[in-house]
């Protein structure tokens, strides 16, 4: 029984994980593909990680896997948020298709 | 009292990650968590007075954590229909919201929380003025009190209890 929901939650974080694949491919600017990417990934890794951790039980590996979760966790959206701030910095464009960008019209910090 | 918190966090990390807890593990892990408080007991935690009321740990568990998960499942549901669709409904950009928060570690803990939300990333944080900077995948509201009334305010009134 327990057996059959890890390998469904491991089997969800798998088609979260193809979903956020494709997304990097399809989508048309960097800062929607890593919006995708950072998504996706974190959740479908998160749901692999818990379905490991009902196979295993709480042993030294299944508390492993519970600091890794939590790590992952904390520390993804950082990741994003720099490498997002150094493509705005530098200079990367929005896709057309934009509606706005207030980053650029009111912070004098983005000048050359 | 800072370096008293600063190890007792450390200490926790090495107990988890070194979990069938023998004797001589655990005083090595003693050991490794007063060289580290000693090298950077100076840097962390500017407001240590937060960690030691016992309400905060509460809100921030059953308040929180389960706010957070909620938004995260709905944008990874949302992220996943956007991707697959055909012709999804796209209207990208970078809008500007305000926030009150001056502290250091709640203002992580809440631009984190705005890139968990649905179609939203944080691209930049002014700390002094209390801007933040957010990339939104279809954006509704243009001026910045209706779109921090949307894109900040929930997660605002939460850590407000956590760290003031």
């Amino acid at each position: 029984m327990i057996n059959s929901l890890g390998v469904f939650f491991i089997i969800i974080g798998l088609i979260f994980d193809v979903i956020g694949g494709i997304g990097l491919v399809r989508l048309p600017d960097v800062y929607s593909r890593l919006q995708a990417a950072f998504k996706c990934v974190t959740i479908g890794t998160s749901n692999i990680l818990l379905g490991v951790l009902l196979i295993v039980g709480f042993n030294a590996t299944g508390m492993k896997i519970l600091v890794c979760a939590a790590f992952l966790i904390f520390t993804a959206p950082v990741a994003a948020h720099a490498l997002l701030r150094a493509a705005r910095r530098s200079g990367v464009p929005l896709t057309l298709q934009s509606v706005v960008d207030q980053y650029e019209s009111e912070d004098v910090k983005t000048d050359e | 009292m800072r370096k008293l918190i600063l190890f007792i966090i450390s200490l926790l990390t090495w107990i988890f990650l070194d979990w069938p807890l023998l004797p001589l593990n655990f005083l090595i892990g003693v050991a490794a968590s007063i060289f580290v408080v000693y090298v950077v007991g100076d840097l962390c935690l500017k407001t240590p007075g937060v960690w030691s009321q016992p309400q905060r740990y509460f809100y921030y568990i059953f308040l929180y954590l389960p706010t957070v998960v909620w938004e995260m499942t709905k944008a990874n549901i949302d992220a996943a229909i956007h991707i697959l669709h055909p012709d999804p409904a796209f209207k990208p950009g970078i809008v500007k919201v305000k926030t009150i928060l001056k502290n250091e570690i709640a203002l992580t803990a809440l631009a984190n929380s705005i890139s968990y939300m649905p179609g939203m990333i944080v691209v930049d944080i002014d700390p002094e003025n209390g801007f933040l900077y957010v990339h939104w995948n279809d954006v509704k509201h243009q001026e910045m009190t209706s779109a921090t009334k949307v894109i900040v305010e929930k997660f605002e009134k939460i850590l407000l209890k956590i760290f003031y």
